[in-house]
């Protein structure tokens, strides 16, 4: 290797070529989605409920449960994570117990979802008598997403600048007000930022809510938070292993509404994010 | 009248001392000058007048610090700092309009009338000599203003809250000869009012605008003089030596 531009070049398309292998799996699996999905795609595939035993009709139920799942999981999550994050960067001294709940929760994050599933079970169906309900399935996908929002609004948090607060605080202004006036307000995107990645998984996962709340198949739509629901992920998954005879289009139908569902959550809170970084004035 | 009284001062950052003993006394509107080369205590002296240090984990404080006879360590903090105000080495808008960073201390106060606001906000701007340059742009961003005026925004920022004492840490590392005049020809229209600790790397500056002057070496205080006397007849050789560029 006595010619650096050869190396760099080789340099360059190695590294071209391990994105390459990242981005052709996820292109490839959108466009297949979207190739045998969209033939479902009709006005009654979503908005009727599922029909002869879930081999016509629709799945508005799903959608249905899977948006009241996700909210409900947010709503329980996102506050207290974020008093979480707040307390842990600003305000706990650096000991060996704090050490050990930040440790704890880098990993929660990688606890496998069906242990999460058993935990809610246990938990919130049998213990507080939510039953299988989408209370408890909403506690249980935010318990699972807690650890996400957690590390991710931590570390907006953190990289907000030491020397704001010095500046604000040499004003004279509080510990509170600092936070509350200065470094929330310069935290927010990052912290949309882990609430898109809990809200996609929220979304997607299929074991938490297998034991909590999801029906095989319930053709009306829940009507309190103590009702039974169906979701996306767990129909999608009962019509392509537990029914028989279900048509290609109605399986890739479900997948592409949910894949659409979570990529205009997502779109919504990058749109947001946006926003309040043109306001930004640095 | 004396301003603070500092008595046996120590501050350490774990194992290390940052500050040894130091006694001094500060004479209210009047500017002390500190000098002394990095590393001698001397920000940790001025972050100690405002208790910034006590932001930094595994600090230990030894001594008093008196303010108009009061103990400084026990007073709240909050009110500590509205008294004492500060300018930091580098101009640091917060990320806010210029209006918006000029008015944020007395909004913390508790101040919600815009009126009121509006006109401490050009009070402070026109102390600091840059009302001329911005009163048809307080909604920009603070961060669109040159160096030397985002410097003087930090000024008028400090100001605003109307304190007694304001400490500069070594305002000018960052500015042009220009600003620099700028900024010292504020510094020494504000000492009829305030009583001005400066901390600075640039020993003609001290001579120029402090009336006392004071050296740092390792953490520990030197000598503390009139200006004038320190500059021409130091009366420790370690001070002579750092005034000429011996070391340093």
């Amino acid at each position: 290797m006595k010619n650096p531009r050869r190396t760099q070049r080789i340099a360059f398309f190695c590294l071209f070529l391990a994105t390459l292998f990242i981005v052709v799996p996820v292109g490839l699996i959108v466009i297949i989605i979207f190739q045998k999905g969209l033939p479902a795609m009709t006005w009654q595939f979503l908005t009727d409920v599922p029909r002869q035993g879930m081999r016509a009709g629709g799945i508005f139920p799903a959608i249905v449960g899977t948006l009241y799942l996700v909210s409900g999981a947010i709503l329980f999550a996102l506050p207290i994570g974020l008093l979480a994050a707040i307390y842990l960067s600003e305000y706990a001294r650096e000991s060996l117990l704090t050490r050990i709940i930040k440790l704890a929760i880098v990993n929660l994050s990688g606890v496998p979802s069906v242990v999460y599933g058993l935990f809610g079970l246990s938990l919130f169906v049998v213990f507080l008598k939510f039953g299988a309900s989408i209370l408890a399935g909403s506690l249980t996908l935010g318990i699972m997403i807690l650890p996400i929002i957690i590390t991710t609004s931590r570390e907006a948090i953190e990289t907000v600048p030491q020397t704001f607060r010095e500046v604000s605080l040499s004003l004279g202004a509080s510990k509170w007000q600092t936070i509350r006036h200065i470094v929330l307000p310069n935290a927010v995107p990052g912290i949309l930022t882990g609430t898109i990645l809990g809200l996609g998984r929220a979304a997607g996962e299929t074991a938490p809510i297998l034991f909590t709340v999801a029906a095989f198949y319930l053709p009306q739509l829940p009507r309190s938070l103590f009702d039974q629901a169906m979701a996306l992920p767990y129909h999608l998954y009962v019509i392509s292993t537990q029914v028989p005879n279900v048509d290609e289009k109605i399986r890739y139908g479900t997948a592409l509404v949910l894949l659409v569902m979570v990529l205009f959550m997502n779109l919504i809170a990058i749109i947001i994010r946006s926003q309040i970084r043109k306001k930004k004035k640095w | 009248m004396v301003k603070f009284t500092v008595t046996d001062l120590s501050v350490h950052f774990g194992p290390t001392k940052a500050l040894k003993k130091v006694t001094l006394d500060i004479e209210a509107h009047s500017i002390l000058s500190v000098i002394g080369p990095s590393n001698s205590g001397k920000t940790t002296f001025l972050r100690m007048l405002n208790r910034l240090n006590e932001l930094e984990s595994a600090v230990h404080i030894d001594g008093t610090v008196l303010i108009d006879g009061q103990d400084l360590l026990i007073l709240p903090v909050e009110e500590v700092r509205r008294r004492i105000g500060m300018v930091f080495a580098l101009p640091l808008p917060l990320p806010l309009s210029i209006f918006d960073n000029v008015a944020y201390g007395v909004r913390m106060h508790g101040e919600k009338k815009i009126s009121r606001l509006q006109e401490i906000v050009e009070t402070a701007l026109q102390k600091a000599y840059l009302w001329e340059e911005v009163k048809d742009r307080l909604q920009e961003s603070a961060f669109k203003l040159s160096g030397g005026q985002q410097q003087r925004l930090c000024i008028a920022r400090t100001l605003a809250v109307e304190p007694e004492v304001i400490l500069f840490d070594e305002p000018c590392s960052g500015l042009d000869p220009i600003s620099t005049a700028k900024v010292e020809e504020a510094m020494l229209k504000l000492k009829e009012q305030y009583t001005i600790i400066l901390v600075t790397n640039n020993v003609k500056q001290a001579a120029r605008v402090g009336d006392t002057t004071a050296f740092f070496l390792m953490g520990e205080l030197i000598e503390i003089g009139k200006t004038d006397k320190i500059f021409t007849v130091p009366s420790d050789n370690r001070t002579d030596g750092y005034i000429r560029g011996k070391f340093g």
